[in-house]
């Protein structure tokens, strides 16, 4: 029963009226057929009311027009066809292949928005996954069935680590491994480094692109991390596999919203921000996971950039509300050149502690990442103070933090874009730098790991 | 039997309205659509309701009917709420997946809060012929291993018990029968309902008087709770709110708890989910679950379910605060329901107050701790109950002049402020010790000068002052250098700093160091302060060299006095004097 609308009565920005329509369902697809052109346009129904539902196109208005368009209402809502095929194809916001190669057979149609995990049904994420990324892997683990976002900055490297997170990034136990990409609103360039990268290390193979630029229509933008999220649901829940999903700019993606929900002339919350920007992201983020009695799981890495660097910024704050924990890189290790430019101090992963430790990781990993921490953070205090008293007015004690600070940075933060170090290798470094310290100043770790593995020069 | 029905003619979100609605009372659950999708009437407008619905709507459309069910959104009260896992409207997650044949929420999904089909063993406390008021128990069940509950007669009811039945019975069954005092006679069940929105009656508030023990020693010693009274943590993401949270809903001596998990993280509901059932109880050695109602509403569930799951938990909370029980609940995190909140009132399109949230963001945050407190419960044998709350708020960007924040600081006596720089420090709990606050110091003075040590006051006045110089002196050291400190400033900065590491620093994963008790805290810092008050005799004369009592082999022993056990209280007391005497033989 699908009936067509010659009724659009306004057309603001992406939203559409339509008058004197029937039986429409809210969040029900559109298809809208402007005269004289031959692709029809897509959009869904924001708000449905007697006779007159409010319609968001998906694509751009650009020559859209109230006289002679047809609107006509599909019946469902925005569905994705999903298939195992999926690998290794890059798609655009709407799910439509980029890459010249057929559209995919689907196996299942989902509805994208996806429904609630229920808290009894999931399993609690506690297996490590190695990054190969010091900072990462040692100080801020991350476990299958993670959220952990990476917040930028403009300028800094972000895309490269996310790449190198992705070709990384594996399980102890060797199980089958995908990654499901997603770019919303990412420049040309950008989107090209990925595809490249993925390419070129062949990982490609495993993985899936959705690719939105930052001039293809801002709806699209809202659905892409649904897409991601919807295949990425399918091939761990169904396919059994575990799943690592990137999802880079959540930046681009809040202000996408932003700009919709202006045009709907909604109440704004902080900043303009909708006021239903947390329960939003909230479905967007929380979709990672681990089911009972599922072999598969989803670990999402969002990345973000905060504006001015402001980690107080509604998106990287709500984002912290909802994620396990946040890396955060640093502008001043930028600077000095340091890469990866992980900022460890406000860094922090909420589940590592179920991810570390004997059988997982190593049974010292605990203490080591305790310890590497609060020293590094007194000896950027002692830092700062050598700063306005001058060095020569430390104590012997404080000139070893100093130099444990820089030596942390230099030796441990930085590692090369290439480079793959596993997660003893992780911790011998870190033992090696806490030789610098004075013995009786490692309090975090336990004895018998200091008789152990500490080196004493 | 029809059921009244009206019409949608809106529908935006989880907001719909409908016409026809002219039967439909303020806040009444209604069903939507002939998928049942449950709601509830938050405004009349002529024969039109506004609805909030409690699920997903997508697909649904104007022209569906909604079917009014003439009740206001009520939990079910009755033996088997305790163990439960609910959503914010309390339907069981259990039963959910089961109906849903899935890991993920379908919609109109309708299941009991409790279950219909057990049965309970009731023992009658009262026999036919007595008197008995609103608010008497009739009887008791033993409903788990730790909570005797206790079936009363419902409020607004008294007179002659004409009936009763023991033995084993479901929820349903008759247990009693009164012969009302308003002429009527009243089969009562051990099922019944109570409207979310209303508090339920009590005879009266007290000043509440005893200590809540967290086990948690900042807490428990610097910054006491009482039974009774209102907390809130705010605090910016990452600082360790639920940590805290779930530390104290484990810990605590309170005999009920209510842990409202509200528009959190999945992960850390099942976090809680997993391990409740396996960690004992301190107190009695229980599993916690035993004594543990949880109430999931994840951040990605609908957002109208959120803003009704505190008020689901709270009413259950106070059900047993009735029985005479001490509850304690724990909302996490109320800044999420005050967003869900704003989000409703958004969209019904109404003036809104500071930062988008409406206008009676303030009078509804209130409204809800005052619900806290000691009570004098219903009944005639003067039972006594108490119900804590503690919230969890978190303020955007960790600025506290945040409306949610500073509606809850007004209504809430307790503040426990989080830090994000200590979190960074790895300082756990991270909480400030120079802003958080507590008013109930004079209240249970008494219960810890009686139960703990006639000093007990002292050494926690002391310890906070030394707290409080010490951030002074730091400032100075910041600008000038340590070595313009006398001998007796540096001694403030010594004790300061075990305090906070060897005091204040507490480990929630460690399992001997997550509780401490009472008096192992008060010996605690005894042994600390001892270094402070024999110090003080020795740092008189200018001349003396601090490095001297820094290098006390004795303060090695300080630094791990955690590690004595509880109840060995001769140890710590050993400790003190010889912590007394080494710095006393520098003289």
């Amino acid at each position: 029963m699908q009936k067509e609308y010659k009724s659009i009565t306004s057309i603001a920005g992406p939203l559409l009226v339509v008058e004197g329509v029937e039986g429409v369902k809210y969040e029900e697809l559109v298809e809208v057929q402007v005269p004289g052109e031959k692709e029809t346009r897509f959009g869904k129904v924001l708000e449905a009311a007697e006779g007159r539902a409010l319609v968001q196109l998906f694509d751009s208005p650009q020559g859209a027009k109230t006289e002679g368009s047809k609107a006509r209402f599909l019946g469902e809502t925005m569905k994705l066809g999903v298939s195992a095929d999926m690998l290794g194809r890059v798609f655009d916001g709407s799910g439509k292949p980029i890459d010249g190669h057929p559209e995919i057979i689907p196996e299942k149609r989902l509805d994208i928005s996806g429904a609630a995990i229920n808290p009894y049904s999931r399993d609690y994420p506690n297996d490590f996954i190695q990054t190969g990324i010091s900072t990462i892997d040692c100080l801020n683990t991350l476990v299958r069935g993670q959220k952990l976002p990476v917040f930028s900055g403009s300028g800094l490297p972000h895309n490269r680590i996310a790449a190198q997170i992705a070709r990384q990034a594996k399980t102890t136990d060797g199980s089958d491994f995908a990654v499901v990409f997603a770019a919303m609103g990412v420049t040309f360039e950008e989107a090209e480094f990925f595809k490249s990268e993925f390419e070129k290390t062949g990982a490609i193979e495993k993985a899936v692109l959705f690719l939105n630029t930052a001039d293809d229509p801002v709806v699209e933008r809202i659905a892409i991390p649904r897409l991601a999220l919807t295949t990425a649901e399918y091939l761990a829940y169904e396919k059994e596999m575990h799943v690592l999903v990137v999802l880079t700019d959540l930046t681009n993606y809040a202000e996408a919203l932003r700009e919709v929900s202006a045009a709907r002339k909604e109440v704004p919350g902080r900043r303009g921000y909708p006021g239903y920007l947390y329960t939003d992201l909230a479905t967007i983020y929380e979709r990672a996971g681990r089911i009972k009695g599922k072999k598969g799981s989803i670990t999402q890495i969002p990345i973000l950039t905060m504006p001015e660097d402001d980690i107080t910024h509604p998106i990287p704050d709500l984002t912290g509300y909802i994620t396990e924990g946040q890396i955060v890189m640093s502008r001043e290790l930028h600077r000095k050149n340091i890469y990866p430019p992980a900022d460890v101090l406000p860094s922090l992963s909420r589940l590592k502690d179920k991810g570390i430790g004997e059988g997982k990781t190593r049974a010292d990993h605990s203490g080591v990442m305790n310890q590497l921490y609060a020293s590094y953070a007194r000896g950027k205090d002692v830092r700062e103070l050598a700063v306005i008293l001058g060095e020569a007015a430390l104590d012997e004690t404080d000139r070893a933090y100093m130099k444990f600070a820089e030596a942390f940075e230099d030796k441990y933060i930085r590692q090369g874009e290439h480079e793959d170090r596993d997660i003893e290798k992780s911790l011998t470094i870190g033992w090696d730098l806490l030789t610098i310290l004075p013995r009786e100043e490692l309090k975090r770790v336990k004895d018998e790991h200091i008789e152990k593995y500490l080196k004493t020069k | 039997m029809t059921q009244e029905q009206g019409t949608i003619i809106k529908v935006a979100g989880c907001l719909i309205v409908a016409n026809g609605m002219k039967n439909a009372k303020m806040y009444e659950v209604v069903n939507v659509s002939e998928q049942r999708l449950v709601g509830e009437v938050i405004e009349l407008n002529g024969d039109e309701a506004s609805i909030q619905v409690y699920e997903e709507t997508a697909g649904i459309g104007p022209g569906e009917p909604v079917f009014l069910t003439g009740q206001t959104l009520s939990v079910e009260l009755g033996p088997g709420l305790l163990e439960g896992i609910y959503d914010g409207i309390q339907r069981p997650l259990a039963l959910i997946e089961k109906e849903s044949k899935s890991a993920f929420i379908a919609r109109g999904i309708s299941v009991p809060g409790i279950d219909r089909e057990k049965k309970w063993d009731f023992k009658p406390v009262v026999s036919t012929g007595d008197e008995v008021v609103e608010g008497d128990i009739l009887g008791e069940v033993q409903e788990t291993t730790l909570i005797n509950h206790k079936i009363m007669v419902p409020v607004g009811m008294g007179g002659k018990v004409i009936a009763i039945h023991s033995g084993s019975k479901t929820v349903e069954e008759v247990v009693a029968e009164i012969d009302g005092d308003d002429g009527h006679k009243h089969k009562i069940t051990m099922l019944q309902k109570w409207p979310i929105r209303n508090p339920r009656k009590d005879a009266g508030k007290r000043v509440p008087a005893t200590p809540m023990v967290t086990g948690t020693r900042i807490l428990d010693s610097l910054f006491p709770l009482a039974k009774g009274g209102a907390g809130c943590i705010p605090g910016p993401f990452g600082a360790g709110k639920t940590v805290t949270q779930q530390t104290v809903a484990k810990y605590c001596d309170a005999q009920v708890i209510v842990y409202v998990g509200c528009g959190e993280r999945g992960n850390e509901m099942t976090d809680v989910l997993m391990e409740f059932p396996e960690l004992k109880d301190p107190n009695t050695g229980e599993p916690l679950m035993k004594r543990t109602v949880l109430i999931a509403n994840t951040s990605n569930m609908p957002v109208a379910a959120r803003e009704a799951s505190v008020y689901t938990g709270i009413t259950i909370a106070e059900y047993y605060r009735d029985m005479g029980y001490s509850v304690a609940l724990m909302a996490d995190s109320t800044s999420r329901w005050a967003e869900a909140m704003r989000e409703m009132s958004g969209r019904l399109e109404e003036m809104p107050g500071e930062e988008g949230y409406p206008a009676y963001l303030g009078s509804r945050t209130a409204g809800f701790y005052e619900r806290a407190g000691a009570v004098k419960c219903l009944g005639s044998d003067g039972r006594e109950g108490s119900l804590t709350v503690i919230g969890a708020v978190s303020p955007p960007g960790g600025d506290l002049s945040e409306p949610v924040t500073q509606n809850t600081l007004r209504v809430t006596k307790v503040f426990w402020g989080l830090d994000a720089t200590l979190a960074r420090r790895r300082h756990f709990p991270a909480i400030n010790w120079l802003s958080s606050y507590t008013l109930y110091d004079d209240n249970i003075a008494g219960y810890w000068t009686k139960e703990v040590a006639e000093d007990s006051m002292e050494v926690r006045n002391t310890t906070r002052a030394l707290l409080q110089e010490e951030s002074k002196l730091e400032e100075i050291v910041r600008l000038v250098g340590m070595d313009a400190l006398s001998p007796k400033e540096r001694l403030v900065l010594e004790t300061a700093k075990s305090i906070r590491e060897d005091f204040l620093f507490q480990n929630a994963f460690d399992e001997v160091d997550a509780y401490t008790s009472l008096k192992k805290q008060y010996w605690m810092l005894k042994c600390i302060l001892a270094m402070y008050h024999a110090g003080l005799e020795v740092v008189e004369n200018e001349e003396f060299d601090f490095d001297n009592l820094k290098k006390l082999p004795v303060l090695k022993k300080v630094v791990k006095v955690k590690d004595i056990g509880e109840g060995k209280w001769d140890e710590f007391e050993a400790l003190e004097k010889e912590v007394q005497t080494s710095i006393r033989s520098l003289k």
